[in-house]
């Protein structure tokens, strides 16, 4: 070890801090910043007044925006495309992943599935050919649409049987000869051995149907289908002038369009930002147990 | 005994069957779909239904005014993402690496990782907010230093730069995780050697650190070459106009307004079998030279 740390080793580490925290704090303070928008009096946002901190703190263009009827119905559809999607993708991924993982010695044509799966990251039918078989499966205007077509996730299914090839197979083989079938070893053995890795696969499910919102767009005719992001996608970006309802006027003038978008903005962000913590933890470890190897 | 091998395979089988279907359906029909390239593509009559015109769709295509520079954009944004979207993390992995103090390392690992997970409709929300020439923060900051407003969402000369830098902020944290365990799997004796022989800490993470990612980075310079067609869709349709056509409009967001706004499907579907062509040599290249280098498998 070294003895003696040299000054310029010092300033090294000194601005070392300095930059990631900098760094660190450059992901964080655009989105502070929209939050304290969101919480700031629609003169104060539009004067650019506020800063870091909102300024005359109100809750106006929450209010407003929770009693919307569509806010409430478009979270109503992004909820049912949650849990819909999550079971549903959840139970391909791993009912995929379990017989990829196996040996050619346990299942023949293994390769043959595994080129097939793999061949769909390496060609794409494009949007509209995609656009047309949905159609012509009767899913469009239903919530099957967000939900079936991307059923199975092959970036998951490899993280999964990444992860299952690394178990060890002593436990497997004496399941076996105690007479337990492929079911139930996937079911009894593998998934709970797999936590790691299924709560990154989960993650990643999660944030993929809370934040799909191009599939809404394109797959929904009426925007009374429109999942959550792809109604936001429509009232923050499409930056349309509203229409306003009548009886809505009065609050206009207490929110302008800046602090509801932020706040729109935000109410989107904040589920993620929720679950993100919790995790976090789970999955560096099941990113790099399942997709970087030797 | 072949018999038996079948029978214990059976449900092995059985559990690929819902899987096999959805791709089979919503990936490969409509790789079948792209026949509609080569038709005056009219829905109604179905996928074979409609009137062949050989490659009608695609001298079309090249006779666009834009398509150059639709192909252009899409090539530059695309690398330099790419690019950037490697140096940066491999810098920020070995600078992290260095972080000693265990919680605020993990600080910044949380804070740096998050953009990953939001939306690029939540992002563009923000950015168009902050970037907002008349209230945004940004610009407030500018005219404080004495600059002028600029309008970085509407002007072509400042267009791509947002995209590109606005795109290794939100993935540059994400990407440090594979390098930051690149540098965990480096044998720690090969640092006391160095110490040994009065290697100092520049001459460690030079000598030990980079030559320990090496394969990392490798790898995942060749994987990223599939993704020289893959300028962002979902970043630049929530963040472009009319007016920055010119600079930011790409493949993707050419082919959306061909085939679902305008309804020429046989020419969107043109430009997007072209596209998924190429993706495929450049991926298929890609792999095979992972697989050659750094002896990568996908499993």
């Amino acid at each position: 070890m070294q003895h003696r740390v040299s000054v310029g080793r010092k300033v090294f580490v000194a601005g070392n801090y300095a930059f990631l925290v900098a760094l660190s704090l450059l992901c964080l303070l655009p989105l502070v910043q929209v939050l304290s928008i969101s919480f700031s009096s629609s003169a104060a946002a539009s004067a650019g007044l506020v800063k870091l901190l909102p300024v005359d703190l109100t809750f106006s263009s929450y209010k407003y925006i929770l009693q919307k009827q569509e806010f409430i119905s478009s979270f109503g559809i992004t909820f049912q495309r949650l849990v819909l999607g999550f079971s549903i993708n959840m139970s391909l991924s791993l009912l995929c992943a379990y017989p990829l993982s196996k040996e050619r010695k346990d299942l023949r044509i293994r390769s043959y599935y595994a080129w097939f799966f793999v061949f769909t990251i390496l060609f794409s039918g494009g949007l509209i050919p995609t656009y047309m078989v949905v159609s012509m499966t009767g899913l469009i205007d239903t919530i099957w649409a967000l939900v079936i077509p991307s059923a199975v996730s092959v970036f998951n299914v490899i993280l999964l049987l990444n992860f299952f090839r690394g178990l060890p197979k002593e436990i497997e083989e004496s399941a076996f000869m105690d007479g337990a079938g492929h079911w139930l070893v996937l079911w009894k053995m593998y998934v709970p051995m797999s936590y790691p890795v299924l709560a990154t696969v989960s993650l990643f499910t999660m944030v993929y149907h809370w934040n799909a919102w191009f599939d809404g767009l394109i797959y929904m005719n009426f925007p009374k289908n429109y999942p959550l992001s792809t109604y936001l996608q429509l009232l923050v970006i499409n930056s349309n002038p509203m229409k306003m309802d009548p009886k809505n006027l009065a609050g206009i003038l207490e929110i302008s369009e800046r602090t509801t978008r932020a706040a729109q903005i935000f109410l989107g962000a904040l589920p993620i930002l929720i679950v993100y913590p919790f995790l976090q933890k789970f999955f560096v470890k099941g990113i790099v147990l399942g997709s970087v190897k030797g | 005994m072949n018999m038996k091998k079948t029978k214990r395979e059976l449900p092995l089988h059985l559990m690929l069957v819902p899987g096999v279907l959805i791709l089979l359906i919503y990936c490969y029909y409509p790789m079948v779909g792209f026949v509609i390239a080569f038709q005056k593509f009219i829905p109604i009559n179905g996928l074979f239904g409609s009137d062949w015109i050989g490659l009608g769709n695609f001298r079309y295509v090249l006779q666009m005014p834009d398509i150059w520079k639709v192909l252009g954009n899409t090539v530059f944004i695309a690398s330099m993402k790419i690019l950037l979207g490697l140096a940066v993390p491999i810098l920020v992995a070995v600078l992290l690496n260095e972080l000693k103090h265990v919680l605020i390392k993990r600080g910044v690992q949380t804070l740096i990782y998050l953009p990953h997970f939001l939306s690029w409709v939540i992002l563009g929300g923000v950015l168009v907010d902050i970037l907002s020439p008349s209230e945004g923060i940004i610009n407030q900051l500018l005219n404080a230093v004495g600059l002028d407003s600029i309008f970085f969402l509407g002007s072509n000369k400042w267009f791509p730069a947002v995209l590109i830098f606005s795109d290794v902020w939100k993935e540059f944290g994400f990407s440090t995780i594979v390098f930051l365990a690149a540098i965990t799997g480096i044998n720690p004796s090969l640092y006391e050697a160095a110490i040994v022989d009065g290697a100092n800490y520049t001459r460690q993470a030079w000598h030990i650190t980079l030559p320990g990612m090496v394969p990392v980075i490798v790898l995942m310079a060749t994987l990223s070459l599939g993704n020289v067609l893959n300028a962002g869709f979902d970043q630049v349709f929530n963040l472009y106009s009319p007016s920055v056509y010119q600079s930011g409009d790409i493949l993707d967001t050419l082919i959306y307004r061909i085939g679902l706004l305008d309804a020429q499907f046989g020419v969107a579907t043109a430009i997007g079998l072209f596209k998924s062509f190429v993706s495929f040599v450049l991926i298929t290249i890609s792999y095979f030279l992972a697989y050659r280098l750094v002896n990568y498998r996908i499993f």
